[in-house]
């Protein structure tokens, strides 16, 4: 047994100071019977990072095992940097997802571009290069000085970073709710393209491999990020600004062609990239997966500054940085390779036959601690209990008295189409470059899913990113199934057949048995949807611990837990890329069909939210064998050329839908809902509640009778709304057996757009 | 026609660049900055993106690189120069074009269409165009607004050197049409010469309808043009 380095204190009181490492008493305990000794303070520090559920996901892993992982389209499941799929014709696609929630509430702008650095470093480090990039945010009211500094930070942000390294941010979602006020969220999904023999994976290959750090130095940004990201914000994260990492997006450009020029070249046996936890996790993990052990020499690190010590480098979370593993005899042609990008090149390790984690400082051992006990944190499984408080909104029954239909319908639509979570969000979007790489064929704001085409093929890729925070929040199993059913509806809506998911999952702190149960039920909702849409799960983040902490004036203490959020990536694909379509309405005399069923349901909607104050009701009943259905059948309308226009039923209803496709397509269209043939009684049910499975598309009056042939065949609910047509959006309701009309409410295309751009445009300037 | 794509370090826009060039004008090949030559070539494209990630100022220290000597001397013999966006900038720190392109004036980076005025279709760049036409381009850019001391801006404007202004759909050259504060709603100028062209939108993202826009197209059409006439 290894000794205890010397030359590093040891006190009687690491033990007790256990919680500074991020360990509790228990977990410090098993890490001394892990070891056979008291680890010293760095390796102490060691196994709180990796141990941090950032790292060590230990009160999720568990949950996990209920995904369905695995299908004939992934090539590369959970458990490396990024989940790979097959498209077809020798391509693959990896995809990721990763949230930046902590640094992004304490320094916006730094949060958010290292969030979208972070995650490009895992899909590059697979051997794919980066091709788009999606962010999904989460912010609390718009009126707020606070949200408006965190909106401002965090656009800017990726948009520095994104812009920079030249990977267009083409989609994703930006809502706006009061949990979100202190605790943002910031979750980046990115997509890499590769041929299949490209895929690399982070493994350090055999005994004598060297390890290289290839990149920027190591500074002392970042240090003990992972922790900080696993434990609750409050009045002192502030302090915490250090914990945030700084991004260099130039330096990430060099490190991403450089990779993927020692990859191509066939040089590389193993790559890494250094994200949370920096050097330890990146050098562990892939040691852990090679079943082997690792000999390192901090003293060879590339640092910033002098006087660092062993600690700051093992933990410091400094961006653009991997670690390589060449293939051996292949040393020097792999230095050779990276001369041209001027980075830091160094040899700092080397693999051994022990399966040890031992680091060296200037000859002396320093730490070493078994590798499997550092990747292989305890697992706890708690006890889920839901809450009184969100039973009781759920089961809240909305009726004339709490929620009375209001006469003026046309208020309510426009006060709906203002509002931030559904407005336009071109003020955002135009910042970033959405169009670099000439792939972007469905550009932001354009469709539910942003498209792009794979040159050399006739293939397209579809991504998306969607949650409702709602309705996790009144009924979280109901509301995680709907984000992978309105994900994959997403993808319907272009023409893409979804092929996978990764998931972002945001919680509160999962020692609150409440949280615990959101997040249980919440996995359950996402297994249950991906074993019925084929779309299994290739990999994700788990992001506790959102929940803020703060001081009232008395001095008391409040926790403000955000909505649960778990975030879904889904990714698709087109066969034909000409055969695809926008939500806009394209050619005047088109006709307009709803694909499912209007519904009386009104629960968890943003109507009752935002008109009534209302966060309450049941969340809309998800069938997923009939949201099948009603995917299938736009994807084949599409496909076979019958149908470029269709847009799902969200947030806000069918009136918004519609409202959306208008504005898209700068067309207008006269449409009339039917309440008995619908089978429903309350009006406003029809135009703004928020019932699953329903797609609005429009068709060609050429094309309409084979269409309806089709819908005849399909096994889903179907009816003709309208048509397009002029510059006013007029919806009417029919009345008695259709001998009579009643305009409910119209406004103009011009009306529509104003209230749509205005309060985004009225922030962002 | 063979083109050399420079690439800079933090160059971005160098593979669509050469996408283009590769699939319109014929040939195409890769330049990477250190290099002290160019292969044998009738256009150097200086591609858009973040040469030396912008450190000091856009295009300044690129506009050092080893091979912007070759790039002086292929113009300097009459060669064609296309410079795109961060190419722009390049041009204008390596002076080889005149004026300056500084922040745009909402200080923010903008990605959208907007509409160039074509002002001459007697030029290498723009000779299958008709001068008036109205084309909707993308701009993608932090740093693209066009400046000039009083005095050169007259020079250039009395020696027609303007070749694409920022223009509203109609093809007004006026304020509204202006996304970044360029004076004299300049987007594009070309050398006393004549073969020296720098723009900050990017045509080389509108030559495919799949992609939006196809306005791009007649530019490298010119271009082809103009080798087949000399």
């Amino acid at each position: 047994m290894t000794q205890a380095p010397s030359h590093i204190p040891q006190t009687q009181s690491l033990r007790d100071r256990a919680s500074t490492f991020g360990l509790t008493l228990e977990e410090f305990d098993l890490v001394t019977e892990n070891m056979g000794r008291v680890p010293n303070a760095l390796e102490a520090a060691i196994f709180g990072a990796m141990w941090s559920e950032h790292c060590g996901y230990k009160n999720s892993r568990p949950l996990f095992s209920k995904f369905p992982t695995t299908g004939p389209q992934v090539l590369q499941g959970p458990g490396e940097n990024a989940g790979v799929v097959d498209i077809g014709e020798g391509y693959a696609v990896a995809f990721k997802m990763e949230s930046h929630n902590h640094p992004s509430a304490v320094e916006p702008f730094q949060g958010a571009a290292t969030g979208v650095g972070g995650i490009l470093r895992d899909i590059f480090a697979m051997g794919a290069r980066p091709f788009a990039v999606l962010d999904s945010l989460r912010f609390g009211e718009l009126s707020s000085k606070r949200t408006q500094f965190l909106l401002h930070g965090v656009v800017e942000g990726i948009s520095h970073y994104g812009n920079c390294i030249g990977v267009p941010t083409v989609g994703g979602e930006v809502t706006f709710h009061k949990s979100f006020e202190e605790n943002p969220l910031v979750n980046v999904m990115a997509l890499g393209l590769m041929k299949h023999e490209e895929l690399s994976k982070g493994t350090m290959g055999a005994v004598g491999n060297k390890i290289i750090y290839v990149g920027s130095k190591t500074g002392r940004d970042g240090l003990g990020g992972a922790v900080f990201a696993s434990a609750d914000l409050s009045d002192a994260s502030q302090a915490d600004r250090p914990a945030v990492q700084v991004g260099d997006p130039f330096m990430e450009k060099l490190l991403l062609e450089a990779t993927l020029a020692v990859i191509q070249a066939g040089v590389v046996a193993g790559v890494q990239d250094m994200g949370a936890a920096g050097l330890v996790s990146s050098t562990t993990e892939m040691a852990y997966r090679a079943g082997l052990g690792v000999n390192l020499y901090l003293d060879k690190v590339p640092c910033r500054e002098e006087g660092m010590v062993p600690m700051e480098m093992c933990l410091s979370e400094s961006q653009e940085r991997m670690i390589l593993v060449p293939v051996p005899g292949k040393e020097a042609e792999m230095f050779k390779l990276l001369e041209k990008f001027e980075l830091e090149v160094v040899e700092i390790g080397e693999v051994a036959d022990h399966n040890m984690y031992r680091l060296y400082w200037h000859g002396e051992v320093v730490g070493d601690m078994p590798v499997a006990a550092l990747n292989e944190a305890p697992k706890y499984t708690r006890e889920g209990v839901e809450s009184l408080e969100i039973i009781a909104k759920r089961e809240l029954e909305i009726n004339e008295s709490n929620a009375p239909i209001p006469s003026d319908l046309k208020k309510v639509w426009l006060e709906l189409l203002s509002h931030p979570s559904i407005a336009s969000k071109r003020p955002i979007f135009e910042r970033y470059d959405h169009q670099v790489m000439t792939n972007t064929v469905v550009l932001p704001g354009a469709a539910d899913a942003a498209v792009l085409r794979i040159k050399g093929t006739t293939k397209g890729v579809a991504a998306t990113s969607d949650c409702n925070p709602r309705w996790v929040y009144l009924d979280p199993y109901v509301g995680a199934a709907s984000a992978v059913a309105e994900a994959a509806r997403n993808l319907a809506c272009v023409g893409a057949r979804p092929l996978a998911i990764t998931d972002n999952l945001n919680f509160g702190n999962p020692h609150l048995p409440e949280v615990y149960y959101q997040l249980q039920k919440a996995t359950d909702g996402i297994a249950a949807a991906c074993l019925v849409l084929d779309t299994p799960v290739t990999g994700g983040n788990v992001s506790l611990y959102n929940q803020y902490t703060e001081t009232a004036p008395d001095g008391g203490k409040r926790t403000v837990a955000i909505h649960p959020t778990p975030t879904i990536g889904m990714v698709g694909v087109l066969a034909d890329i000409s055969k695809r379509a926008t939500q806009g309405f394209k050619r005047e005399g088109d006709l307009i069909l709803l694909l499912g069923a209007n519904t009386d349901e009104l629960g968890a909607s943003q109507y009752l939210e935002s008109i009534f104050g209302l966060e309450a009701g049941q969340v809309p009943k998800l069938d997923l064998q009939y949201e099948k259905k009603v995917q299938d059948t736009v994807i084949s309308l599409i496909s076979r050329g019958l149908c470029d226009t269709a847009h799902d039923v969200s947030d806000g209803g069918l009136a918004i839908t519609l409202a959306e496709m208008c504005i898209s397509g700068n067309l207008g269209a006269e449409v009339a809902i039917d309440l008995e043939l619908d089978g429903v009684s309350r009006v406003d049910a029809v135009l703004f509640g928020e019932a699953q499975s329903r797609i609005v598309i429009a068709v060609h009056y050429n094309d309409y009778e084979e269409v309806l042939g089709i819908l005849d065949q399909a096994e889903i609910d179907f009816q003709t709304l309208g048509t397009v047509s002029g510059d006013e959006l007029v919806i009417s309701e029919n009345l008695e057996e259709q001998e009579e009309v009643r305009i409910l409410m119209s406004a103009t295309l011009e009306e529509l757009k104003t209230t749509f751009e205005a309060p985004l445009r009225a922030v962002m300037g | 026609m063979k083109t050399a794509v420079i690439q800079f370090p933090g160059s971005n826009c160098d593979m669509d660049s050469w996408h283009v060039a590769q699939n319109l004008l014929g040939d195409a090949e890769l330049v990477w900055h250190s290099e002290s030559s160019l292969p044998k070539c009738d256009l150097v494209w200086l591609p858009g993106g973040f040469s030396y990630g912008d450190h000091l100022r856009t295009g300044a220290i690129a506009a050092l690189s080893p091979i912007m000597r070759e790039v002086k001397a292929h113009a300097e013999r009459g060669g064609l120069v296309l410079g795109i966006c961060n190419g722009f900038q390049i041009l204008t720190e390596a002076g080889m074009l005149e004026g300056a392109l500084m922040r745009n004036n909402s200080l923010h980076f903008l990605c959208h269409d907007v509409h160039l005025k074509v002002e001459r279709s007697d030029t290498a760049f723009t000779n299958t165009y008709t001068a008036g036409d109205v084309l909707r381009i993308p701009i993608a850019h932090n740093e693209g607004s066009y400046y000039a001391d009083a005095d050169t801006l007259e020079r250039l404007e009395q020696e027609h050197r303007v070749v694409f202004r920022y223009s509203t759909e109609q093809g007004q050259t006026m304020p509204e049409g202006n996304p970044n504060g360029s004076l004299n709603n300049i987007a594009g100028i070309i050398n006393a010469r004549g073969n020296v062209l720098g723009m900050m939108p990017h045509p080389e993202r509108a030559t495919e309808e799949l992609l939006g826009s196809s306005d791009g197209f007649k530019l490298f059409e010119s271009l082809l043009n103009s080798l087949a006439v000399t």
